[in-house]
């Protein structure tokens, strides 16, 4: 659902939404669900992402999401300069994907102890994104909302333990997804919420027997 | 946003005696959860970033190809020493347009309103008033609010996107949104405002998305001004009570089924149009064997 900030801006730096300043959140997207300042990032480009991205600054604008910056960041242009400066060292290739949107990254990003994520994500236009794999695994979501992913074992009740810390700590679901690889194998459990997460809430919620790790994505200027 | 028709802002608008960008702002206020101070100053904030994408143009700039760049000091130029045929207002809608597409095409700071691509429309009708003294801060957050209603409508009933619709989605949008921000902004009511809507999307329908290299370039830069300048004329008609004989949701709706059925080479693909002209084809060769 549009609303009419989504008509009127988002406020970016040319020259295409889709391109450009989708492709700044793809890579900040990146960089917030590994959770740590990325110091390598192999980037894979799909489509039109791989055919003109280099004419709308679609390369410059993932390294600047994967440096931190949000779309409206001058310093966008110069990103490669900046990535040198800070230690990210990236590469780029093309890619072809099988069923895949036109306008698709895959990041594979590495931080400074060795922790690899590989994300998948799509631009759709007018600057908005969406998550499509996680470590190989279907995921759905696209920063609209504050976004809570958390990795968990495949066991009975998990759900209703996790979901009880939102009720406790005031926040409401919007949308919610389970995503697991086989029966009793790892979920990834992908929270939508209308409210911020609060930092005891993430923590009660990370210190559940059989959740392995949390990861939290707040919505840019909520 | 909750709002799916014209027929809705207007029906709302006559209802509670309110006026049409009101409506969009309760919209806004209950949708997002957020008190009317604080989505007054996000429009705030949006006007000023379109303010400075104004003032911010500079004409040796260049976009990747060398293709855009400097057509809006030109356009200044001859404003203010030549002999235009356009009036005053005029002139300055036509080197804002310009400006701001240039500026976008260059990675420089810029609005999507509602694409990249159409950055420049909606700051080319508005901000002349501004600068001119004939509109002031508060009217011209009123008018964003009915623009921005009308792209809401446009968005969900049609497409805003030149790869779903192609121009007449991104341009004839923009310009759909401009005719009604300034229908608004000079006292029209809301039939009024959905009669300049109208006008200004069946006038840009049919428009194919061409972009030379499939970069936003050429002739993205100066379809800007004929989305402006088309908006300007549309909400002078509207306010002229000349009416739109087509009701403009079912103009809305016609744009996006003409979206729908226009051959993928014309939206966004760089596949048709312009963009395979030999010129354009020597364009795109020439950057290819730059990049390697």
């Amino acid at each position: 659902m549009l609303d009419i900030f989504d008509i009127l801006g988002p406020v970016m730096v040319g020259p295409s939404s889709s391109h450009t300043a989708g492709a700044v959140r793809i890579g900040s997207m990146a960089r917030t669900l590994l959770g740590s300042t990325p110091v390598e990032a192999d980037i894979g480009l799909h489509g039109s992402f791989a055919e003109t991205g280099q004419g709308h600054g679609t390369d410059r604008a993932l390294v600047a999401g994967l440096l931190g910056m949000r779309p409206d960041d001058m310093h966008i242009p110069r990103s490669f300069e900046i990535a040198e400066e800070r230690g990210l060292r990236f590469s780029f290739r093309k890619l072809q994907l099988r069923d895949a949107h036109p306008n698709t990254a895959v990041l594979t990003v590495k931080d400074a102890e060795g922790k690899e994520l590989v994300v998948q994500a799509a631009s759709l236009g007018g600057g908005r994104i969406r998550v499509d794999k996680i470590n190989g695994v279907d995921v759905n979501f696209t920063g609209a909302y504050n976004t809570l992913i958390v990795r968990h074992k495949d066991v009975a009740g998990e759900l209703s333990r996790i979901t009880n810390e939102l009720a406790v700590g005031g926040v409401n679901i919007a949308n919610m997804s389970v995503f697991r690889d086989r029966r009793g194998g790892d979920v990834l459990t992908v929270i939508e919420t209308d409210q911020k997460l609060k930092p005891d809430v993430r923590e009660r919620i990370r210190i559940i027997y059989a959740v392995n790790d949390v990861t939290y994505y707040e919505k840019e200027d909520a | 946003m909750a709002l799916d028709s014209m027929r809705e802002i207007c029906e709302k608008a006559e209802q509670g005696q309110k006026p049409f960008w009101r409506v969009v702002l309760e919209t806004d206020i209950e949708e997002r959860e957020v008190t009317e101070e604080a989505s007054m100053e996000k429009m705030r904030f949006t006007w000023k970033a379109m303010l400075e994408s104004v003032e911010n143009y500079r004409e040796d700039r260049r976009s990747v190809s060398g293709l855009v760049g400097g057509d809006g000091q030109k356009m200044r130029d001859y404003a203010k020493n030549g002999t235009p045929l356009c009036g005053e207002y005029l002139r300055e809608v036509i080197a804002t347009a310009l400006c701001v597409g240039e500026s976008n095409a260059c990675m420089c700071k810029i609005v999507a309103a509602p694409t990249a691509g159409a950055c420049g429309v909606i700051p080319a009708v508005l901000v002349p008033l501004y600068k001119s003294g004939n509109a002031g801060e508060e009217e011209i957050l009123q008018a964003l609010y009915a623009a921005s209603g009308i792209g809401a409508v446009i968005a969900y009933r049609a497409c805003i996107a030149g790869a779903a619709g192609g121009c007449q989605a991104e341009i004839g949008a923009a310009s759909a949104m401009a005719a009604g921000a300034l229908t608004a902004l000079h006292g029209g009511t809301p039939e009024q405002i959905s009669h300049a809507v109208a006008m200004a999307l069946k006038n840009l329908m049919g428009l194919v998305c061409d972009p030379i290299a499939g970069l936003v370039e050429v002739p993205c830069v100066k379809r800007n001004v004929i989305g402006a300048v088309n908006a300007v004329s549309c909400a002078d008609m509207a306010l002229a009570g000349i009416t739109s004989r087509v009701p403009v949701d079912q103009v809305i709706d016609c744009m996006g089924e003409v979206g729908r059925r226009m051959p993928v080479e014309f939206r966004e693909t760089a596949l048709g149009g312009l963009a395979t002209t030999p010129f354009g084809k020597s364009v795109k060769e020439q950057l290819e064997s730059k990049n390697g």
